[in-house]
């Protein structure tokens, strides 16, 4: 059956739909309009260079480098005792770490106001056992947990799936040879699990970079990140040219990332979630 | 050491789960307001249902992902298929695009298409929303049932064909069956994705036409109604029951595979 063809009309769909589209970011991100037409010009890409917008993309890169080595840190050790031999029901466990996906993750993230708040219900814990209320909600620290709450399954998941695989008889070799267990982490579980790892780190990394809705939520819309700017400049400013300009700089550098990600992981005979 | 691990996975599951059933717990409260407790009440479960705004919304969610999951399910096997069947160098060319709009940030995605439907002077609504949803389904389709055609013996469709199949009838027969369980992957997978959109449906839908998520966002300044808390507690826990139903069946499949 060498019917190559019947991929033509998803070709089609491909160019009009994903390819056109990407070009036209291009085009509107390297011309401006003035009197005498549409015009060359590179100042959308200059304008990304001041000091504030190189501010809100230092900030996205921040806080979403913070977010995701906490769900590395609290999602490495929930997958490696789900994975270990003493849960039975592993598979309704891991199941456990997906169903919260299922509920829309807007409202998700917007019920953390009802428990973060100033009168919120662990405020009011707080102040039930003596302690003065705190400031929980419009900081750093709401917009990093928004995203680790979020994200938090997508580090689990790709790092459990690596660590199952792991062949048990390669572990009581390495503790017949006189290996303790910390031992055996270092020099086996760890590396065999880094496939597992990368694939967590970037797909946690990529969306926390991008997000604008639990910034806005939690942040309560000081804290812009580049997603905000770029949402900002295509629906209340109008300034589609720099809009493109940033979402191309954001494009390139998930990309590029992704494809050094992807080489490693190659390189290490990658595990993953797909 | 076990009471410590035991402990530590509680405390992550209350980490995820604490939001959701604070948000379950509130849609019994007889009060408008956010995170104040008026008093057992079944009040929004009904209102929801007179609730045009919802509804609507739901209805627009609904059918937009069935529509959405099932087009792009076909497009995408026959894509799929096709791929599967090119030379070498047009193939990687089209995966590699195929595996851009996974890979690139859903801001981009829903922009880039928005600035297409401006260009084309298509006014935005229930058909953008559609074709922008068919588009970033396809990919999961295509890498969901090309595995399987990678499995599959490509003898057994010439094989028909020698035995007097029509294409058609082989294709049906004999390709469709092997490939099923990808292609059924990839409609759950493209049913859920859509289901859940927010970010590219923002950008590419118009006036008058919203899914839930974007109903949710533009409440989310002046607080949610209430309804929409009872809405998802009953949309999170039919999702629930289906889960337990199939996982119990697979389990007893197993156990009855084991024990013959």
């Amino acid at each position: 059956m060498k019917k190559g063809w019947i991929a033509y009309p998803y070709v089609v769909w491909l160019i009009m739909f994903i390819f056109v589209p990407l070009l036209l970011i291009v085009f509107y991100s390297v011309t401006k309009t003035t009197d005498q037409g549409i015009v060359f010009t590179l100042e959308h890409f200059q304008r990304f260079f001041e000091p504030i917008y190189i501010m809100v993309l230092l900030r996205s890169l921040y806080l979403a480098l913070i977010s995701t080595i906490i769900c590395l840190l609290l999602g490495y050790p929930l997958a490696m005792i789900l994975a270990s031999k003493e849960y039975r029901h592993k598979r309704v466990l891991i199941l456990l770490v997906v169903i919260p996906m299922w509920m829309n993750f807007l409202l998700r993230t917007y019920a953390w106001l009802t428990l973060l708040e100033k009168n919120g219900v662990i405020n009011n814990f707080i102040s039930f056992i003596g302690l003065p209320r705190m400031e929980l909600l419009y900081n750093q620290g709401a917009v990093i947990l928004g995203m680790v709450y979020n994200f938090l399954p997508f580090m689990v998941l790709p790092i459990y799936s690596v660590l199952i695989k792991i062949d048990k008889s390669i572990i009581e070799a390495a503790e017949d040879l006189g290996a303790n267990s910390r031992v055996v982490f270092r020099k086996i579980i760890f590396p065999l699990s880094l496939p597992g790892v990368v694939s967590g780190i970037t797909m946690v990394y990529m969306p926390a970079v991008t997000t604008f809705v639990i910034s806005r939520l939690l942040g309560g819309g000081q804290f812009t990140l580049i997603g905000n700017l770029i949402e900002q400049q295509f629906l209340y400013t109008g300034e589609w040219g720099f809009g493109s300009a940033l979402s191309l700089i954001m494009m390139i550098l998930i990309l590029f990332s992704m494809a050094i990600m992807s080489k490693y992981e190659k390189e290490n005979e990658g595990g993953g979630l797909f | 050491m076990r009471f410590l691990k035991r402990f530590y996975v509680g405390i992550i599951f209350f980490f995820l789960y604490a939001p959701i059933i604070i948000l379950m717990i509130f849609s019994f409260s007889d009060s408008k307001f956010r995170g104040h407790w008026g008093g057992f009440t079944l009040r929004w479960y009904v209102e929801l249902f007179r609730d045009r705004e919802i509804m609507s919304a739901l209805y627009y969610t609904v059918i937009i992902a069935v529509l959405a999951s099932i087009i792009a399910t076909i497009i995408g096997t026959i894509a799929a298929i096709g791929i599967h069947n090119m030379g070498k160098f047009g193939r990687n060319v089209i995966i590699n695009l195929t595996y851009l709009p996974m890979l690139n940030p859903d801001i981009v995605t829903g922009i880039s298409l928005m600035i297409l439907f401006v260009f084309l002077k298509v006014e935005r609504g229930f058909m953008t929303l559609l074709l922008a949803h068919i588009t970033f389904n396809i990919p999961y389709v295509i890498f969901a049932v090309m595995p399987k055609l990678k499995q599959m013996n490509k003898h057994l469709y010439e094989a028909a064909l020698d035995l007097g199949a029509t294409p058609s009838y082989a294709f049906r027969k004999v390709i469709l069956p092997e490939i099923m369980p990808g292609v059924v992957t990839g409609l759950i997978l493209a049913f859920t994705l859509s289901i859940d959109d927010f970010v590219i449906s923002y950008f590419t839908t118009g006036a008058g036409v919203s899914n839930l998520s974007i109903v949710i966002h533009s409440m989310a300044r002046l607080g949610i109604n209430p309804s929409i808390n009872a809405l998802s507690t009953l949309m999170f826990t039919t999702v629930l029951l289906l889960l337990l139903i199939v996982n119990k069946r697979s389990s007893n499949n197993s156990r009855k595979e084991n024990a013959v």
